[in-house]
């Protein structure tokens, strides 16, 4: 009875029937996405179809070759080096992108708190621009505007390609970082900065002691999200002639002809590289969510 | 019109700065007709990516497990790969599957020749949408799901039939609980339009990539592409959220 | 063989057998179970045309599931359900005849959020009886004013307040012209304030001779306003009688210690 009278007094506010939970998930996760873009969703048994497809097509096209012609499997097993090194490549750009992105986003995420309003204001500008740019539009941007080596006091310091995709794809991880530590920020009730006020502690204590440290854990699942999406974006720097991953799979396949039995098992391997890769980062963001219970 | 054309060309002749697009006929037309094919390639991808959307959420409704599978699996591939290399799965792997035979006749002589039977933009709508498509099923789902069991519990009360309740009922509630995740895709979707580049389609990216090829202008056609890419975006984002306000219904939804 | 005919016989059996001397929602051990959950075990109940009917119990007594078997919301698993001397229970119901003769109203109102307080009242007999727009909408607007909500129709219902959402829910089920009105717990989810204004409203429906069948944690009211107070528990019912006779001698201990407690 009394957990009867105890729903019913929770109710009374409500005028309308509560959405289902999976409308708020909804709802959260639109406006996850709206920080970071669409997160994907990974799963072990992606990874298990994807290496069973390229298994049992290269199989039925080696059965299908005569015996003299070099099959799937020796092709495939003859560029891996090559393809997990020009993997490597893509996974050191996300890493550096992700340090430069996240260390100038930061900035600008506080940069949009300000008190000062051209600081705020500028900081908004930036962020926007840069969440608003499509990220091969930026790739382009940095490619061609910035030159191919610089010289400080005499000495030149090379730029090459690979460095250059590096700050194109820093640009727009930049901004979403921005808007993460913002949207962390603002989520903090309004109460701390009112207690840590009346306690004495200026804006600045205040920031970096109350508030920020509290925001950690609502930063670190998008943050994880934001590190996926653009791991899967690293592919990008093919088009602009990076040798990632991407690019030397397309010369491989140049390399045997563009031969078609090769292309599925070829395509295939980059998509297995990149789940296998995304998928451990996208169940331990998933776990964080969870254990922190924010929707990110 | 002369006025302003002749004001860039001078522009060019004192400061070096070289905008093509507004002077020169050629180059306007072509950048012209890159923005178009942009615009062009978002529309039909958003047409056939909410019609993807609904055709998939509706079958992850059906009794039988096959379908479902079926979807599920689509949607699981096409959110957790690159589009880029759908792209080019597409275009390189399964373009050469779909050709024709075309006969032309010069003079006397017939030649025969064989020829894709899908141009690359063609493909880049096929793979866009598709890529787009995955997030939609996903999204009216949750839309469909997230609508009161009691409300459809009502309108059965009150003796509407299946039909009537799916299309009065459950469909203009879960629109908008999936407005705003939608309008998000969109958005996504008009910025990976440009990835339509690696396949030669000659969108945006495309065109401005020729003119400043030719027109060896890479600063000011840089410059102005990302200001164009920038505004279109914030235009769509800021109509969107427009959109979003007049849909809202007082008290339902967060 | 004997054994289809017969089941024939009770499924076809014609409406025009049902006459007003015999109940209007005859009930009769009524079986229903959620997978292994056995919610209600054996009920029978019969109510009269112009009755009020209230049933009362502690939560989850199979009351609310009681109502939803009468318009065939659920299914039941064994038992009988008439309801103008036509059975509920068979696969080939026509859904549409019974709606037509119950009308409900639920807890949580249940309106269409997307429509205003009028096109609610409206959308059952467009849609469903397809009938004519103008006289729709004159009755809609006569049955918003019933339950005094004239002024109101152009709102949506978030704009509501949920005594007015409530109300609006009375007036949609009766567009449709039912003969019996099943309520259920519709005054839980309101604030006491407006609880009372939609309790007016159901007398006065109940005043002017309709049927009503009522699950209500209102005690006062299901006194004042019942013909006939029947007590369910653990999905049977264990006590029944006129309101009177009810809340003065009760003889069941569990009726006894649920009365002790909410009065």
């Amino acid at each position: 009875m009394s957990a009867r009278r105890r729903m019913r007094l929770d109710n009374a506010g409500t005028d309308l029937p509560v959405l289902l939970p999976g409308a708020e998930r909804l709802a959260d996760r639109a406006r996850r996405d709206r920080l970071v873009g669409t997160m994907p969703r990974l799963h072990w048994t992606h990874g298990a179809v994807l290496a069973g497809l390229i298994v049992l097509w290269a199989g039925m096209a080696e059965a299908q070759t005569g015996a003299a012609e070099p099959g799937v499997f020796d092709a495939l097993f003859r560029w891996m080096p090559l393809l997990l090194e020009g993997f490597g490549f893509n996974i050191l750009i996300s890493f550096m992108s992700m340090a430069i992105g996240t260390a100038v986003g930061v900035a600008l995420g506080l940069g949009q708190i300000s008190l000062l309003a051209p600081v705020r204001g500028s900081s908004w500008l930036v962020t926007q621009f840069f969440r608003n740019a499509p990220w091969l539009v930026l790739l382009f941007f940095v490619m061609f505007m910035m030159p191919f080596e610089f010289v400080v006091f005499g000495t030149v310091i090379p730029f090459p390609d690979w460095i250059k995709a590096t700050i194109g794809l820093a640009l727009p991880v930049m901004a979403n970082v921005s808007e993460i530590v913002r949207g962390a920020v603002m989520s903090v009730p309004s109460g701390q900065w009112e207690s840590s006020e009346s306690l004495a502690f200026n804006r600045r204590q205040t920031l970096f002691m109350i508030i920020l440290p509290q925001c950690i854990k609502r930063m670190i699942p998008p943050w994880m999200n934001l590190y996926a999406i653009l791991t899967m974006a690293t592919v990008l720097a093919s088009i602009v002639g990076v040798s990632e991953m991407m690019t030397l799979t397309r010369r491989a396949l140049a390399a045997e002809q563009n031969a078609f039995t090769l292309l599925v098992p070829f395509y295939g391997f980059v998509l297995l590289c990149f789940f296998a890769y995304c998928y451990p980062i996208a169940r331990f963001t998933l776990y964080l969510e969870r254990r922190y219970h924010v929707i990110t | 019109m002369d006025g302003i054309e002749a004001w860039f060309l001078d522009l060019y002749h004192t400061t070096g700065i070289n905008l093509t697009i507004v002077y020169d006929a050629f180059d306007r037309e072509r950048f012209l007709r890159g923005l178009l094919n942009t615009v062009v390639l978002s529309v039909i991808c958003l047409v056939f990516s909410v019609i993807i959307g609904i055709l998939g959420a509706w079958l992850l409704g059906a009794r039988q497990a096959i379908p479902r599978r079926f979807v599920q699996a689509y949607v699981q591939f096409f959110r957790n790969t690159p589009p880029l290399v759908q792209m080019y799965f597409f275009f390189f792997a399964l373009g050469p599957l779909f050709m024709t035979t075309v006969e032309r006749q010069v003079g006397q002589m017939v030649f025969v020749s064989e020829t894709p039977l899908l141009t690359s933009f063609h493909w880049a709508v096929i793979s866009l949408s598709f890529f787009a498509g995955a997030f939609n099923v996903e999204i009216f789902r949750s839309g469909i799901e997230a609508v009161p069991r009691s409300t459809i519990e009502a309108a059965e009360a009150l003796g509407m039939s299946r039909w009537q309740i799916y299309l009065d009922v459950i469909l203009p509630l879960a629109f908008r609980i999936c407005l705003p995740a939608l309008n998000n895709n969109l958005v996504n979707l008009v910025k990976t339009t440009t990835l339509a580049y690696a396949i030669a389609v000659p969108e945006l990216l495309y065109m401005s990539n020729q003119i400043w090829s030719d027109s060896v202008n890479v600063p000011e056609m840089m410059t102005v592409l990302l200001f164009v890419y920038v505004g279109l975006v914030a235009i769509l984002v800021f109509a969107m959220q427009r959109w979003e306000r007049a849909m809202k219904l007082p008290g339902f939804g967060t | 063989m004997a054994q289809p005919v017969l089941a024939k016989e009770t499924v076809d059996q014609p409406e025009a057998a049902w006459t007003p001397d015999r109940p209007i929602v005859e009930i009769t051990d009524v079986h229903k179970a959620f997978g292994p959950v056995e919610v209600l075990k054996g009920v029978s109940l019969d109510v009269m045309k112009g009755d009020v009917v209230c049933i009362i119990g502690p939560s989850g007594s199979g009351k609310s599931t009681l109502l939803r078997c009468i318009n065939a919301l659920v299914d039941i698993q064994k038992g009988s359900i008439r309801v103008e001397g036509q059975e509920v229970h068979v696969p080939k119901l026509d859904k549409l005849a019974l709606r037509k003769k119950v009308g409900m109203v639920f807890q949580q109102y249940n309106l269409f959020p997307h429509k205003t307080a009028l096109d609610n009242v409206m959308m059952a007999p467009l849609k469903v009886l397809k009938q004519d727009r103008r006289d729709v909408e004159g009755r809609a607007r006569e049955l918003l004013a019933k339950v005094r909500l004239t002024g109101k129709e152009a709102s949506y219902p978030g704009e509501l307040s949920g005594g007015q959402q409530q109300r609006v829910a009375i007036a949609r089920s009766l567009a449709m012209g039912p003969d019996v009105m099943l309520f259920d717990e519709v005054t839980a989810a309101l604030d006491p304030e407006t609880v009372k204004e939609v309790l007016v409203t159901i007398r006065q429906l109940a005043e002017e001779g309709m049927t009503c069948m009522l699950v209500t944690h209102e005690m006062g009211f299901a006194r004042e306003i019942a013909d006939h107070i029947y007590f369910t528990d653990h999905g049977r019912i264990v006590e029944h009688g006129p309101p009177a006779e009810f809340f003065q001698n009760a003889q069941d201990p569990r009726t006894k210690e649920f009365l002790s407690q909410i009065l």
